[in-house]
């Protein structure tokens, strides 16, 4: 079917000099090229976060440590939020689902090539710019400086009176420059979803990667676009006097929490349904079942989706609403866990009774299914407002989001590297490295997040610069650190592993896996043009039925 | 198109609210009742070049290119002269009234919101501008009609949230 190539001869095969490749790279419209440059972009801030990520751990590693001002503290603290979140976790997500999406549904590009680019090159500069206040962040007053309001970057501390120089205005545009990205590309992602697939592809016959893209890039309009105006109000307040947050005046600072929120609690869905969706494609190869209830998975993504709008200001139970607005956030918490309990039992039910084989990338999404109900548990515990006003603002919180967004989130992302990557440079990553990177960084994940909810219950706030020993917290945070490293180690097999494979691994040919979905039907790396002849599909699994044309899918669904 | 005026949407909806929050929350003068006046001819001008630009697509799907070029450049005078009008009454308040966007909170919000779709009308008569030169150089044909009916949603959304503006400002805020 789809397997064969064009073969091209002549000034294409005759190596160039390395400034046109790069040139290539610059001006490249393609949708694999893009997919890449969004997954090394977002693989260097995953560095750069991390590392703001160990500092902060250094400094809390004793009591009244000194390795970093107070003043730096708090930016490593903002700079790590806002760049894991928004130019780490959402670029990778991007990345994939430009790289796959057209792939999967037997398309040779996305709908809008140059928005693509466009959207990528948007997100890239909206980096740069937040990584520039380092350097012109105090303008002319004098020394560089960072972002220092935290990543909600709350009112009144965005006010000029609080945060003078430019840093915060860095942090503003940065994301409002990226937000503009982010849109552009979901709309592409729409776009090409609804109007690209191949012939046979009914919306029935998907694969669940392309529909959960599909309701994250409808929900990234709903989130990211408050955002966006939220980062306007903000920039007229700083710049043109306005009196949007500025208490003094009339002006709300609750009313900056509300919008935030609006944008940031969706936002976790946002990055967790393309998490989800890596799941949802690796489980059912890896345990040899087609996926079980795919019509569920689909209803319960566009559940999560509608659900997950109405959540937003269980971030704020403590900011002293009426009890009305807290029973009502209180109650779509809670409900929010149904179709997110449903996907996880769906999952398991693909697992149940396969001939599971524990590769690098299921033994990832295995650690996936185990932290993420975790999380979702200590979520519906932080969702109960009552249970909330005790330990909001502490570090049992901080365990929680890390726990969906580390031990869900970045192990499906791991899952979704190693399951990918021979079919993005050709060849196999190193088994033995990929299961030290899996261990070392499950360990290290358990080390860091399990023995963080206890200082947290202890009552130790996030945030903090430093502590007085006496209170129990040392043991905590020290087994805390120590984790932290054990993970960084685990990241850096991680790397060596991708770079060393990429001269020295074996050839993975077109399907090292057996799977069923189109992307694999092409040489690997694909061709420019993706597929030379447009695949036609009868069922979920195309390729099943090819290679299986005396049983294939289509009778049976 | 639907899904940029999606996210378009919830950009103006942020800014609705805002607006609604703060009715009647400014510390100081001047307020909405004492200085905004109803733009009646503005919003008649701005609501009726939705029509004409219906039409206007509607005569290029059927290959009649003058009456496309008439109806697409009263669009575009429609849609001037509504941006002029913002213009007139900006002038007024600022130099009469002396309201500035940071006077009071109704002067932040009412200026945001208000200018915030102006530039939605702006970006949209550059459009409409364009689509008109090339339309003079004889370069728009039938086989454009579904292009210029894309664009148009982009219009009547603008137009639309002219309808929530207006409401939200000058009926219910004042």
């Amino acid at each position: 079917m789809a397997s064969e190539t064009i073969a091209i001869t002549g000034p294409a095969e005759i190596s160039r000099p390395l400034s046109e490749r790069l040139h290539d790279w610059i001006i490249t419209v393609d949708h694999k090229k893009l997919g890449i440059l969004y997954i090394i972009y977002a693989l260097f801030f995953l560095v750069v976060g991390g590392i703001e990520a160990l500092i902060i751990r250094i400094q809390l590693l004793v009591p009244h440590n000194d390795f970093v001002s107070p003043q730096v503290f708090n930016r490593m603290m903002t700079m790590h939020g806002t760049t894991m979140i928004f130019f780490m976790v959402m670029p990778v997500l991007f990345g994939f689902g430009t790289y796959l999406i057209p792939l999967m549904i037997g398309a040779r590009d996305m709908a809008f090539p140059r928005l693509n680019a466009f959207s990528f090159w948007m997100t890239a500069f909206g980096g740069l710019l937040l990584y520039f206040s380092f350097i012109g962040g105090n303008g002319l007053y004098g020394a560089g400086n960072a972002p220092d309001v935290g990543w909600w970057a709350y009112a009144p501390l965005t006010s000029r009176a609080f945060s003078v120089g430019h840093s915060t205005d860095f942090w503003t545009l940065a994301l409002l420059v990226s937000g503009v990205g982010s849109i552009g590309t979901a709309v592409n992602f729409v776009t090409t979803i609804l109007c690209m697939r191949c012939p046979g592809m009914t919306l029935g016959k998907m694969p669940l990667l392309a529909w959960l893209n599909l309701v994250m890039a409808g929900m990234v309009f709903l989130a990211i676009s408050p955002l966006t105006a939220a980062q306007a109000m903000l920039c007229i307040d700083r710049y043109l006097g306005g009196h949007f947050f500025d208490t003094q005046a009339g002006g709300s600072a609750v009313l900056w929490m509300h919008f935030f929120w609006i944008f940031g609690h969706p936002e976790v869905y946002v990055l967790v349904i393309p998490a989800f969706a890596f799941l949802s494609e690796i489980v059912p190869v890896f345990s040899r079942k087609p996926i079980f209830g795919y019509p569920v998975m689909v209803a319960a993504t566009i559940c999560i989706g509608f659900v997950s709008l109405s959540v937003w200001a269980h971030h704020m139970f403590t900011v002293g609403m009426n009890s009305y607005a807290n029973s009502f956030f209180t109650i779509t918490t809670m409900a929010v866990g149904v179709p997110t309990g449903i996907k996880i039992f769906n999952w398991l039910g693909t697992m149940w009774g396969g001939k599971i084989i524990f590769r690098t990338p299921m033994l990832f999404c295995t650690g996936f299914l185990f932290q993420f109900l975790i999380a979702g548990l200590t979520g519906i515990m932080l969702g109960a407002s009552p249970f909330n006003w005790q330990l909001s603002g502490s570090y049992f919180v901080v365990a929680h989001f890390h726990y969906v967004i580390v031990g869900g989130i970045v192990f499906a992302l791991f899952g979704a590297f190693y399951y990918w990557y021979p079919k993005i440079s050709g060849r196999m990553y190193n088994e033995v490295l990929g299961k030290w990177h899996f261990w070392l960084f499950f360990i290290g994940f358990h080390m860091t997040f399990d023995f963080m909810h206890i200082p947290g219950i202890l009552g130790m706030p996030r945030r903090i610069y430093t502590y007085e020993p006496g209170r129990g917290w040392e043991i905590w945070n020290l087994i805390v650190t120590v984790g932290a490293l054990v993970q960084a180690a685990g990241v850096l097999i991680f790397v060596v592993n991708l770079l060393w494979s990429l001269w020295k691994g074996d050839p993975a040919g077109n399907d090292p896996w057996d799977a069923w979905t189109l992307e694999w039907s092409t040489t690997s790396p694909p061709p420019e043009y993706d597929f030379a002849t447009i695949p036609v599909v009868h069922s979920r699994r195309p390729l099943w039925d090819l290679k299986h044309p005396e049983d294939p899918d289509w009778k049976y669904e | 198109m639907f899904s940029l005026i999606a996210a378009e949407s919830a950009i103006f909806t942020i800014f609705v609210i805002a607006y609604i929050f703060y009715i009647g929350k400014s510390l100081s003068g001047p307020m909405p009742k004492d200085v905004l006046e109803v733009p009646i001819f503005n919003t008649i001008c701005l609501l009726s070049s939705s029509l004409t630009i219906h039409l206007a697509v509607k005569a290029l799907r059927s290959a009649k290119v003058n009456a496309f070029r008439l109806w697409w450049f009263i669009t575009l005078v429609l849609g001037s002269i509504f941006l002029v009008g913002t213009g007139r009454e900006w002038q007024h308040l600022i130099f009469e009234k002396g309201l500035t966007i940071s006077t009071n909170l109704f002067g932040t919000t009412y200026y945001s919101l208000v200018g915030l779709h102006a530039f939605h009308v702006t970006v949209g008569l550059i459009g409409i501008a364009l689509a008109m030169i090339f339309t003079l150089l004889g370069k728009v044909q039938p086989a454009h009609s579904e292009r210029l009916d894309v664009f148009s949603l982009y219009w009547h959304f603008v137009d639309a949230v002219w309808v929530i503006v207006f409401t939200v400002v000058y009926i219910i805020g004042r």
